[in-house]
């Protein structure tokens, strides 16, 4: 009897959901807020002498409106990373010489005096030492000028308005709008950002945000397109415009990161990780003039410090690696030279090259020392080796000397573009992967996290290729 | 025990008949289960630990609070369990966390529902405090961070906002102690029954909707006529909410 009545509500409601259609959840929600309002209205009172929330909804008009919210965020976005590319130069010239210039030649004379074997020597000092002062002579300035500007950003309060302006975009993709937060996370490091998801409730998105955010470039990547589109992009325009044209690339390849991880993230949605998108609420907090000294200082500490000493933790031991696998020979070939050799192949119908695939894997620990191994192993396989022996990454005073050693390499503008296009994509760094598998306790999707951007690199480098060869 | 003094209201008889007394993490025998909801952020594990006397981790990042916390106090006698319930900003969707909340008001029944709301952000706190109180009768609003509000020059009228949502309405700043007196005064009256809310329902709704509501809740009321939410349960079987409609055929509901 009971039953049978509870049967008959049940079939009313259904009966009533038809009729009253697609909008009630809107309309209650509408509801509600209205409802919120008119209680507010009654009960609390603002003094309006209190011009900091006013002029918080200025800003906030323009920051997040529909004509100017993308703009602002892009030249937010050039603004920063030209400060990067430009502020960058001279300091790392500065280390550059002081590390590779004056202490490697006194480290050398003084393992000669006290008669260190020859390989215990290039194994530390060729090795180790010039790996960890390269990765200091390059990444620490511009990560001490890219952080404190990064965190200044996040303290004023524009971070989630960034959120704001891309919500509806990652709705339409089906992920959760606070996966434009951890993105801009993962422009800093992926790891972080894979551990930034916890603010995202529902499993399912959460899952799609930890799959995408290697689509941010991260720190470790932004200096290779730097440096790489300085020395290709920028030549192929009058000098005048070189800087901005190597800007302008940058930016176009963090911008397709962008539109993968749209790409992927509906992907998944449609295919392994269907569901519904949860609705949440974002809170735009109140800007807040940042506190300059400090928050200079706290990223410098906590963010600067910390992705250093990672690169230099990881850098060390590859420098070995690299230097063991260039001396150590079978028959007449190092290791190094064998694997470039076979992979040299395969790497033409990418339009990239053996030494560029060989450089991916050894690097898998740290991106930050992809370009530092592609110009050592070239050296070895072209034979220029500025007269430092093999496996040794000599100094490379100017911007203009690596070009030239890439170029000796048999580097095209193809090559160049794929390997922006490949930094982009490919597998996580390996810490990624270990914080992957430790947020989502499952090796599945760590596997498919890690493989899948590499099958998308393979993928767009070879269509790339191709079509550049039919063209020209 | 011994705290200290933060309102002449702690020390006078009348008001403090037989005395508070914090009980931690001690919740055997309760005469009273107390939840604690309200948006994230709002100072809602400040004023769990101000109740009892607990430490609990209070942090800003959303997500980090997993364990549901409960603890508990004394007052007049009667044993008071407290759960604080994960923040969320609605009930509606989908989240775990929300979910969590929802399950505990609904299924729970807890004889008092405290909702913690941020004084500064009270409009879009009022979202939660509206569906709370579709769900449930007995609920007090402890209106919190009323240091920052000031501050702010933010002035709410409490009698006005206690009529409009039917409910008491307590004014506190928990990180000071202040207005916890008050607050636990608010619930034990509720819990004892000496104060009878009127909770205010959802009314800017388009009529069809109404209408809908109201044909449906009027069946579960026959079938039912014991249940307090009649209109909230309308809602979720327009819905179409799953839980819901098997929480009705098991007879979870009442």
């Amino acid at each position: 009897m009971a039953n049978k009545s509870i049967e008959h509500i049940l079939e009313l409601s259904n009966e009533l959901r038809w009729q009253i259609g697609d909008d009630f959840h809107d309309n209650l929600t509408e509801g509600i807020y209205a409802d919120a309002a008119q209680i507010v209205g009654d009960a609390v009172q603002v003094d309006n002498s209190k011009k900091r929330f006013r002029l918080d909804r200025q800003i906030d008009k323009i920051v997040t409106s529909k004509t100017f919210g993308f703009p602002i965020m892009f030249l937010i976005l050039a603004t920063v990373l030209w400060l990067t590319i430009v502020g960058a130069n001279y300091p790392s010239s500065l280390l550059a010489e002081l590390l590779l210039d004056n202490v490697h030649p006194v480290l050398k004379s003084f393992a000669a005096s006290i008669s260190m074997p020859w390989w215990l020597d290039g194994f530390l000092i060729d090795g180790v030492y010039l790996a960890v002062a390269w990765v200091i002579a390059v990444m620490l300035p511009p990560m001490a000028i890219f952080f404190p500007m990064f965190t200044l950003l996040e303290d004023f309060g524009y971070l989630p308005r960034v959120a704001f302006n891309l919500d509806s975009l990652f709705k339409k993709s089906g992920a959760h709008g606070k996966q434009a937060l951890t993105m801009t996370m993962g422009f800093g490091c992926n790891a972080a950002g894979v551990v930034a998801t916890r603010i995202i409730d529902s499993p399912r998105e959460r899952l799609i945000a930890i799959i995408t955010n290697n689509f941010s470039l991260c720190n470790g990547r932004w200096p290779t397109q730097i440096l790489i589109a300085t020395i290709f992009i920028g030549a192929v325009v009058p000098p005048a415009f070189s800087s901005l044209a190597s800007l302008l690339a940058v930016i176009g390849i963090a911008v397709l990161g962008m539109a993968f991880m749209f790409l992927v993230s509906w992907a998944l949605t449609k295919t392994m990780l269907k569901g519904e998108v949860s609705t949440f609420n974002l809170e735009l907090p109140p800007y807040r003039p940042p506190r300059f000294w400090k928050t200079v200082y706290t990223s410098l500490i906590d963010r600067t410090a910390i992705v250093l000493w990672r690169a230099i933790v990881f850098a060390a031991p590859a420098g070995a690696v690299i230097w063991l696998i260039s001396n150590i020979f079978i028959g007449n070939e190092s290791i190094a030279a064998w694997t470039i050799h076979s992979l040299d192949g395969f790497g033409f119908l990418l339009g990239l090259n053996g030494v560029i695939l060989l450089a991916y894997i050894v690097a898998i620990p740290a991106n930050e020392i992809v370009i530092p191994t592609i110009l050592m192993l070239t050296v070895l396989v072209t034979g220029i080796d500025g007269g430092s022996g093999a496996g040794v990454m000599f100094e490379l005073d100017s911007i203009t000397a690596t070009g030239d050693i890439l170029r000796a390499g048999g580097w095209t503008l193809l090559t160049a573009i794929n390997l922006m296009l490949f930094s982009l994509l490919h597998n996580p760094c390996s810490t990624t992967i270990y914080t992957i598998y430790k947020e989502t306790k499952s090796l599945k999707w760590t596997v498919f996290a890690s493989l899948m951007p590499v099958v998308l690199g393979f993928i767009v480098t070879f269509l790339v290729a191709q079509f550049w060869r039919i063209i020209f | 025990m011994d705290a200290k003094v933060k309102s002449a209201c702690e020390t006078c008889a009348h008001f403090n008949a037989d005395g508070l007394k914090k009980l931690g993490i001690n919740t055997t025998n309760v005469d009273f289960v107390v939840a604690l909801a309200g948006n994230p952020n709002t100072g809602k594990s400040t004023v769990f630990n101000a109740l009892t006397g607990l430490r609990q981790h209070t942090g800003n990042w959303p997500g980090k609070t997993v364990a549901r916390a409960e603890g508990g106090f004394e007052y007049n006698n009667q044993k008071f369990k407290l759960i604080d319930l994960p923040g969320t900003y609605s009930l509606l969707s989908t989240s775990d966390d929300e979910e969590a909340a929802r399950d505990f008001i609904l299924f729970g029944k807890p004889d008092v529902t405290v909702i913690v709301a941020d004084a500064n952000r009270l409009e879009r706190n009022l979202n939660l405090v509206l569906q709370i109180l579709e769900i449930t009768d007995k609920a007090v609003l402890c209106l919190n961070l009323m240091d920052e509000a000031k501050r702010n020059h933010i002035t709410i009228d409490q009698r006005t906002l206690a009529r409009d949502l039917g409910i008491p309405v307590v004014a506190t700043s928990a990180r000071f102690n202040e207005g916890i007196p008050e607050l636990i005064h608010a619930i034990s009256e509720i819990a004892n029954g000496n104060i009878i809310c009127k909770p205010h329902r959802i009314k800017n709704v388009p009529s069809n909707i109404e209408n809908a509501v109201k044909t449906l809740s009027e069946e579960i009321e026959k079938e039912f006529p014991k249940i307090p939410n009649s209109r909230w349960i309308a809602f979720r079987l327009l819905e179409g909410d799953t839980q819901i409609i098997n929480a009705l055929r098991t007879g979870e509901l009442v």
